[in-house]
């Protein structure tokens, strides 16, 4: 089976040459130059979004950032196998993916400045907020998959996670109840060879598709760099969800070009050459080329192309400033669905703080206290 | 009707399961054989194995997937099958259940209910008698409650499933065979976050829950016949505390002793002790007493009678504070 083994699934190689592969070429059979051309943009896009989140961090404007340059043509291809009904959980790196399912970005800018702790409502795009323990979502997809499976539902739910989770025992309990429950899963690994600064030989011994398999759950390669290669392996991974085939797993084997963070400096783990190496994978100027090729990247597209990224970013970046420093009562706010006298009290006490309202703070207290005074 | 608490569990959760097609029961051996306990007995035969799943043995796995499922509308009731188990999910339930709806600003609710056989008295080995709530009960987005009675179980658990906020449902095994009598028609008497005082007294108020309610009251019982009031309060919900009943009652007594089995160090009974310190400090006629598990890992069984409360050290802590 092509993919599983040490040859990952490609079709479009570096230099931007088409590769010739009957099973997955004809799961993108209906890609033609209007699609080409949106997955171009949508891989200018992110990265525009990415370049300018790291330079709103670097200008203190954001706590942290995790890029994931380097990364778009896994996040970029895979989002396009997906269907609006679908359901995506990932971790804090799938700012693409997020932006093909239609989240604002100023929605993921605002976790980073400190405003809020989520994207918004996960309603909006069927996209769960970002599991920042790396694992959970695993689970939690695979969970909400079987759900939707008793549902009658006949959608997808996609797990996305680095090589590092791989490591969780989350993601290892998760291949299990998804294979024993023949839960409609995809499970969506961007091995992109360092968790922080940990390579990927030391979460893994073995390529980790091979994992999936001894779990019982198909998978494949594929070459994450290659936005087409990741649409077609993502289709068909989908495609056997929706039909009630079970889970599914797949490897895009790509690379963090940037570092894990803002916070982080990547020169400290990894060597100049190989980030040199990688770059000349890049998938985004793999897609240029092919689009060279087939003659399709004329300068009023790359000039729309570049407009729209600029304009993204720019709204990006004045949301991201305009953004209200939340007011001290949302500290309190949605702890509990439901009344919590507890914290009802607590909020009240501090409301009174905050008023420097005595009589208001005494009424916490018991009465032999209020007679005596609080400061008394 | 005369029945078991784990028999009235049962009916609770046959109950949820009837009244509410999203409701699903899920953890490890509850189907076929009913639990270990037996309080799912026979309800995967009447409702499917699609509403009571039996799970793979992995209780990170048990709540991570149930959040999954709750995220798409289903209340499911995990069951964890022993308290020294509950370990290997603790980041589901305190980093995930229990923040979503903070970490989504209130777009995403988690209605899952954990049971969890709790606490000693049964003679088994490690692992197998822990008494954890003090966890729960300090993470924010949590409710944790403990029944003490087969009444208070039957409805207790279906309030819980019935709540959009996730509650750990602690269940004191060694009461599981306890018979009591309820009315299955009856309507709840309490909410879930209230306390409940069992019995009037006037010399001093026993506050404790789950296991340890029945040995408070057979102190009480014993009290009596020495000539000592006691009166006795059933928490029921560790988080949020029922301060107010505790407080109206130390207000009428002036002495306060908490009960409780688990360690003594940073446990419930320290909260109480603190919180009623602040709101009837001027009412105390003497300080604040806990008889308590020791600070030690749950004893082999042969020991574990030392480490319970039983009557006879609520009673001489009853005499220390009479003392004072």
């Amino acid at each position: 089976m092509p993919g599983t083994t040490e040859y990952p699934v490609q079709l479009i190689q570096p230099d931007g040459a088409r590769v010739h592969h009957p099973e997955y070429q004809a799961l993108v059979a209906d890609i033609g130059p209007g699609e080409l051309r949106q997955l171009y943009e949508d891989l200018v896009v992110t990265r525009r979004i990415d370049t300018e989140a790291v330079a709103l961090a670097r200008q203190g404007q954001l706590g942290l950032w995790a890029p994931c340059q380097g990364q778009e043509a896994a996040q970029v291809g895979s989002a396009h196998a997906l269907r609006p009904d679908d359901y995506v959980f990932g971790s804090y790196r799938e700012s693409a993916v997020a932006y093909c399912r239609g989240v604002p970005p100023s929605a993921m800018t605002a976790m980073w400045r400190g405003v809020s702790h989520s994207a918004g409502d996960p309603a909006l795009a069927n996209m769960a907020n970002p599991a920042i323990v790396v694992g959970a979502q695993g689970l939690h997809a695979t969970g909400y998959a079987y759900a939707a499976h008793l549902d009658g539902a006949e959608i997808a739910t996609v797990a996305y996670f680095g090589d590092g989770a791989t490591s969780q025992g989350d993601i290892a309990e998760a291949l299990t109840f998804a294979a024993s429950w023949g839960a409609p899963v995809v499970f969506f690994c961007q091995n992109n060879h360092w968790a922080i600064s940990e390579p990927v030989q030391l979460q893994s011994a073995t390529p980790i598709a091979q994992r999936a398999i001894g779990y019982g759950i198909p998978a494949v390669r594929v070459d994450g760099n290659d936005v087409l290669g990741v649409l077609a392996v993502t289709r068909q991974a989908a495609a056997r969800a929706r039909s009630g085939g079970g889970p599914s797993f797949v490897e895009a084997i790509t690379y963090r070009m940037g570092p894990h963070t803002t916070a982080d400096d990547p020169t400290r783990y990894r060597t100049a050459a190989e980030t040199e190496e990688w770059a000349r994978r890049d998938p985004i100027l793999r897609m240029r080329l092919l689009l060279e090729r087939e003659d399709l990247l004329d300068d009023e597209f790359r000039l729309r192309v570049d407009g729209r990224a600029d304009e993204v970013a720019h709204r990006m970046r004045t949301e991201t400033l305009t953004m209200a420093d939340p007011e001290p009562s949302e500290l309190f706010a949605h702890v509990y669905a439901t009344p919590h006298r507890g914290l009802d009290e607590q909020r009240t006490e501090y409301a009174a703080y905050l008023a420097d309202d005595p009589s208001a703070a005494l009424a916490t207290v018991a009465p032999a206290v209020r007679e005596k005074g609080v400061r008394s | 009707m005369i029945t078991t608490f784990a028999a009235a569990l049962n009916a609770g959760l046959r109950t949820a399961l009837e009244d509410d097609p999203k409701v699903v029961l899920m953890g490890e051996d509850i189907g076929r054989l009913g639990g270990v306990f037996r309080v799912t007995d026979a309800l995967q035969k009447d409702f499917g194995e699609h509403r009571v799943i039996d799970t793979p043995l992995a209780e990170s796995g048990i709540i991570g997937t149930a959040f999954g499922m709750a995220l798409r509308g289903y209340r499911p009731v995990c069951e964890i099958q022993f308290d020294g188990f509950v370990y290997p999910a603790f980041d589901q339930i305190v980093s995930q259940v229990a923040k979503i709806h903070n970490r989504t600003r209130g777009a995403v609710r988690a209605p899952l209910t954990i049971r969890i056989p709790f606490g000693g008295g049964i003679g088994s080995v490690e692992h197998h008698s822990e008494s954890p709530e003090a966890y729960f009960a300090h993470t924010a987005g949590l409710r944790v409650v403990a029944p003490s009675n087969p009444a208070d179980a039957f409805t207790m658990i279906r309030q819980a499933i019935a709540l959009d906020d996730p509650v750990i449902f602690f269940e004191p095994k060694r009461r599981y065979w306890d018979k009591a009598e309820f009315d299955p028609a009856a309507e709840p008497d309490l909410p879930l976050d209230r306390a409940r005082i069992c019995v009037r007294g006037t010399d001093a108020t026993v506050v404790a829950y789950g296991g340890t309610v029945a040995t408070a009251l057979a102190a009480a019982k014993t009290g009596a016949e020495e000539g000592i009031s006691l009166e006795v309060v059933d928490l029921r919900s560790l988080a949020p505390l029922d301060v107010d009943t505790v407080a109206e009652s130390v207000d009428r007594t002036g002495r306060l002793i908490v009960v409780h089995e688990a360690q003594r160090t940073c446990g419930i009974g320290a909260e109480i002790a603190a919180r009623i310190t602040e709101r009837c400090f001027y009412r105390l006629e003497a300080p604040v007493l806990r008889v308590a598990g020791f600070d030690i890992p749950y004893p082999p069984a042969k020991l574990e009678k030392h480490h319970l409360p039983d009557p006879d050290r609520i009673l001489e802590a009853v005499d220390r504070t009479l003392a004072a």
